[in-house]
């Protein structure tokens, strides 16, 4: 038997180290499940492919111009929201929130770590599929202007929707948080004014979409890309969406 | 430490004082639904004391819980994992977490995890899945460690391994607190058992004393029948009782000690008996847990 030093040494790491671990294995976890995975990079993929090849949903000559912000808004809603959301509540589930935050890493470390793995598949969300959709063709208006607004956008809606998915997660059993993660996302998808340019909505439902952090998001992506500012009007939105998300996730959120 | 907790319908657990000596291993003890866990947890921080005061290593476990999570190690009755981590590969992550930690590799030999090291925590057996919690419980090297049910579910061999395991915590200095419903566990391994019941401390101590402070022991006779009981009776320390059930076959209620058995045997010579077989049954803790706690079920 191997003898093994038992004796007492505690200490924590360092707080740039217990967050650094945290944080890759997040990313670790999540690159290697394949659900989030498949709503994180293959949908955003497939629908920039299929979009582009086909006039059905968007009436342009340039389809891109149109869906190219729309798929990085919801590259930004799939990461900050619904997979977050579901991570979050299968770790509440499984007391690993619970464990780790018995660790020198504490709750704080934790959402650090979340943090920083969304950032970073984000960053690689932007660059796989802005890759893709310039390789198809895409040739924005205003790329500097409109790469900046996507950050700043992104700032603001990853807080927004994260603080929404946490909320979900925090407060609701771990299936339901799996359901209704996954319906939203559709949803918003389809109607949030992510995907579909404003007037490719009903007019009557118009006023509600432009007030919806998906809304915000899409709209303000696609006239950032267009004409090099998202406007005040969505950025004031998403921000709202943002404190009050926040706001409500660290009132709400449960960790057992 | 001395708290109540629980909330107007259920007060898991109510008045409960209990300490703990450094470098012990103290086994609480108790049936299901007694407090254990929240007794544990409590001191844990994962639960705040509705009244009195707890403290760990003289700290809030809840206010200096920064203080002390590096100093504390946790095993949780279930879960604490991610399903798609691996075994290894969760221990890891807990050792990059401090700043001292254990090497990986031989605390993964020594608890006989190198089979499903590479194995993804929803594969993992109860057991398996016990032995890696036992491990991230004390991969960080702390001076104190709360174990919730360590061996619940465990095949013998894992059993011994994980008793093999505290014991040498506690050889190294460590300090551990355990829950736990298996008697024997409870008689083997600690140094002070606490038995709670209804979320109260019924009784404490040694093993030893625990189950000397409890009722008489037995001690079985065989030899021929028709034996003058009283006599015998008399010749034994007072409140002794004994009984004939079948004949030949004598069931002596007393307290043991070798001085009794002398006087017993003693007893047998000078009436000329031959004893076919003297058996002297002691009372566990099992007994003595049944007789504080009863025997209903709960």
């Amino acid at each position: 038997m191997t003898s093994l030093d038992l004796s007492p040494a505690p200490g924590a790491a360092s707080r740039a180290r217990r967050l650094r671990a945290q944080t890759a294995m997040e990313l670790r976890l999540t690159v290697r499940n394949g659900e989030q995975m498949v709503v994180t990079f293959v949908i955003p993929l497939l629908l920039l492919i299929v979009g582009s090849r086909s006039d059905r949903f968007i009436d342009s000559d340039r389809p891109l111009d149109v869906l190219a912000p729309g798929v990085l808004g919801l590259a930004i809603v799939s990461t900050s929201f619904t997979s977050l959301a579901i991570a979050t509540a299968f770790e509440r589930r499984y007391g690993v929130l619970k464990r780790l935050g018995a660790t020198p890493l504490s709750r704080s470390g934790l959402l650090g770590g979340k943090v920083g793995a969304v950032a970073i598949l984000q960053v690689a969300q932007f660059a796989v599929l802005g890759g893709l959709a310039v390789a198809l063709g895409w040739r924005p208006e205003e790329p500097v202007a409109g790469v900046v607004w996507l950050l700043v956008l992104g700032l603001l809606g990853t807080i927004a929707f994260g603080g929404l998915g946490l909320l979900l997660a925090g407060t609701l059993r771990a299936e339901a948080t799996l359901a209704l993660a996954n319906l939203i996302y559709v949803l918003l998808l389809v109607g949030g004014g992510l995907l579909l340019p404003l007037d490719r909505h009903p007019e009557a439902a118009r006023g509600l979409v432009t007030l919806l952090p998906s809304g915000a998001l899409g709209e303000g992506l696609r006239e950032a890309f267009a004409t090099g500012s998202p406007g005040t009007f969505v950025v004031v939105v998403l921000a709202v969406w943002a404190v009050v998300a926040a706001a409500a996730a660290g009132r709400w959120f449960r960790w057992e | 430490m001395h708290y109540g907790r629980g909330d107007g319908q259920v007060r898991a657990v109510d008045g409960l004082s209990l300490q703990v000596a450094p470098g012990t291993v103290t086994a609480i003890l108790g049936p299901n639904g007694a407090g254990k866990t929240t007794t544990i947890e409590t001191c844990e921080g994962f639960r705040r004391p509705q009244s009195g005061q707890v403290r760990v290593l003289g700290l809030d476990p809840v206010g200096d819980a920064e203080e002390l999570r590096p100093r504390v190690g946790v095993m949780l009755q279930s879960g604490g994992a991610w399903l798609g981590v691996r075994a290894g590969e969760m221990l890891r992550h807990m050792a990059s977490l401090y700043a001292h930690p254990m090497p990986v590799e031989p605390l993964v030999e020594r608890l006989g995890m190198t089979s499903f090291a590479r194995t993804t925590y929803r594969r993992l057996s109860g057991g398996q899945k016990q032995r890696l919690s036992l491990a991230m419980a004390i991969v960080g090297r702390p001076e104190l460690v709360f174990l919730d049910e360590p061996t619940a579910g465990l095949d013998p061999q894992s059993r011994r391994a994980t008793w093999d395991l505290v014991d040498e915590l506690r050889r190294h200095g460590v300090t551990t607190v355990l829950t736990t419903h298996y008697m024997d566990e409870a008689q083997q391994l600690s140094d002070f058992v606490h038995i709670i019941d209804a979320g109260r401390v019924i009784a404490s101590g040694t093993p030893t004393e625990l189950v000397a402070d409890g009722a008489q022991n037995t001690i079985r006779l065989r030899t021929r029948a028709g034996l003058d009981t009283d006599s015998l009776a008399k010749e034994l320390p007072a409140g002794a009782t004994v009984a004939e059930p079948e004949p030949g076959h004598y069931v002596l209620t007393t307290g043991v000690d070798p001085a009794v058995l002398h006087r017993l045997t003693g007893w047998c010579a000078a009436h000329d008996v031959l004893v076919d077989s003297v058996l002297v049954e002691h009372q566990t803790l099992e007994d003595r847990f049944l007789e504080l706690t009863g025997r209903e079920l709960r």
